[in-house]
């Protein structure tokens, strides 16, 4: 076996496991990191693809980024720091029957395809032609792209915005005292 | 590099092995320097000696007397921590931080790796430390290390704007990702007749782009005045609190590496890499990977003299400078050097 080989299996092994961890693990911060192994083994295997560039993407996006905002939602979202968060198992039935019918349609799709294996071309994939294709070829789908994310910062600004308010909102009427957000008895919340 | 080492070493593994090896050997001797430095500038900028009697001379042997200390002490995980995580937590920290020096190109004859996206994926691989420092933070199950772990992702969330928006703008001049070719294209000498050919000197702007990436860097890297991960007034020790002995030493060491690493980034992004200052005296391979390794260390030198010198900010301030100041300005910055370029 030669290295690419022996690293394809260490991390094949190494993003299954995670990805059950994930799945099956009670501990929601222990689910959030496994995923962090899950990302960065999928961007070893962009690498040893030869696409270099959609692995660091990759790392960049999900690790850097929405990794670190799950981590931030999961942490700051619970009532207390330290309460162990845990999860539960919802829709036991309906989900199998789900998960059962994609892997049935995964598997017969692998077994009707007919896998032509492509010889490594010599002209590698530069990061030139990467961005020569997205400014000509797939300019629009570039574009909507950006405009999809400028009205995402958009949008995270007014909702963020809206919360710093200094007065509230007209419909809810004034606060008891400086304890903050009243719990109260007819709010009909637990 | 390889074919050197090649000539002398028997197998093909062994040849990738010590490939390898050699900035973890650098970072290492650099980290056990740059500990005993810090202490000596803090000395004398304080007004007093720093560390004077360990191993004779100005105590050079300091740090390795701590570290031998540190390796004896009892290695102590709190008993309601995640015990996996945090065991795990510093490992990940320095792993991140030293995958980074693999797209560094130390000299003309050593970089781990001449991928095509260099500074991309040293941006991209450096984002697994917040991870790692939320990992400590949250496994420590402590209310300090929480508080630490939390700034941190905020601050490294938030400086990573400008670091990256300063680095693409050096990107539209040199017109590559490769770090190799980055600093290629600075040999020669003889800008306006004295000036080496380094990218600072190329246009005003530059200028400007280095003062924010070194201080959006500083902020990458946790330094004064953007300390507030481990600010000890406030937060005991931050993400490190719980940790002790050689768990706590990888995250020294991680700090320092990192301290290294955006030196090196920035050398080679402003100051010409391996390039010799005086243009083709003084150069060739080893006397290239002695000029990128002092450049650094000078960089790391105002790091640790702002450390001393500076007062940290405060949370709100911190976020403040980066994302009322640094960003806007490095956005303009952007556009004016793109501008300088069509035109010139």
């Amino acid at each position: 076996m030669d290295l690419f080989a022996v690293a394809f299996y260490v991390f094949a092994i190494l993003i299954i496991g995670s990805a059950a961890i994930m799945v099956f693990s009670r501990n929601i911060v222990h689910s959030a990191f496994a995923l962090m192994f899950t990302l960065a083994g999928v961007a070893v295997f962009y690498a040893l693809l030869y696409a270099g560039f959609v692995a660091v993407t990759q790392l960049l996006v999900y690790v850097g980024g929405i990794l670190v905002l799950i981590l931030f939602g999961v942490m700051l979202t619970t009532r207390g720091y330290f309460e162990k968060v845990r999860t539960r198992t919802v829709n036991l039935v309906p989900s199998t029957i789900f998960a059962a019918i994609i892997g049935l349609m995964l598997i017969a799709v692998y077994v009707t395809t007919e896998w032509t294996l492509m010889p490594l071309e010599d002209g590698e994939v530069t990061l030139t032609g990467l961005g020569e294709l997205l400014l000509t070829d797939f300019m629009l789908p570039f574009q909507v792209a950006g405009v999809l994310l400028l009205l995402c910062i958009i949008g995270a600004v007014l909702m963020a915005a809206r919360t710093r308010h200094p007065h509230p909102p007209a419909g809810k009427s004034s606060q008891e005292g400086p304890g903050g957000p009243s719990y109260g008895e007819g709010t009909g919340r637990s | 590099m390889q074919q050197f080492l090649e000539s002398f070493l028997p197998a093909g593994p062994l040849v990738v092995f010590v490939f390898s090896i050699i900035p973890l050997m650098i970072i290492l001797v650099y980290a056990l320097f740059a500990i005993w430095l810090e202490r000596k500038v803090a000395g004398h900028i304080q007004d007093r000696l720093g560390p004077m009697h360990t191993g004779g001379w100005h105590g050079w042997s300091q740090t390795i007397a701590d570290l031998v200390k540190m390796i004896q002490k009892e290695d102590i995980v709190p008993a309601k921590a995640d015990r996996f995580l945090f065991k795990m937590a510093p490992f990940i920290a320095f792993a991140a931080s030293y995958a980074a020096f693999v797209a560094i190109p130390f000299s003309s004859g050593y970089i781990g790796s001449m991928i095509d996206v260099g500074i991309f994926y040293i941006v991209a691989i450096t984002s697994l430390l917040s991870v790692s420092i939320i990992m400590a933070g949250w496994a420590s199950n402590n209310k300090w290390s929480l508080l630490g772990a939390m700034r941190t992702a905020a601050q490294t969330v938030s400086y990573e704007v400008p670091t990256v928006v300063t680095i693409l703008s050096v990107i539209i001049v040199t017109g590559t990702l490769n770090l190799m070719e980055v600093t290629e294209m600075q040999t020669g000498n003889a800008f306006l007749g004295f000036l080496p050919n380094w990218l600072i000197f190329h246009s005003p702007f530059m200028v400007i782009a280095f003062v924010l990436f070194f201080i959006a860097s500083l902020a990458e890297a946790h330094r004064v005045p953007f300390d507030l991960p481990e600010s000890e007034s406030e937060l005991v020790g931050g993400y490190q609190t719980e940790y002790s002995g050689m768990r706590w030493g990888l995250f020294m060491l991680t700090e320092y590496a990192d301290m290294l690493l955006l030196s090196l980034v920035g050398a080679t992004l402003f100051f010409g890499g391996w390039n010799s200052p005086f243009g083709s005296f003084m150069d060739g391979p080893v006397w290239g990977a002695f000029w990128m390794l002092l450049k650094g260390m000078i960089l790391v030198f105002v790091m640790m003299w702002l450390r001393w010198t500076l007062p940290r900010l405060r949370v709100d301030q911190l976020m403040n400078v980066c994302w009322k100041y640094l960003i806007p300005l490095s956005f303009v910055n952007l556009v004016l050097i793109a501008l300088w370029e069509m035109i010139f």
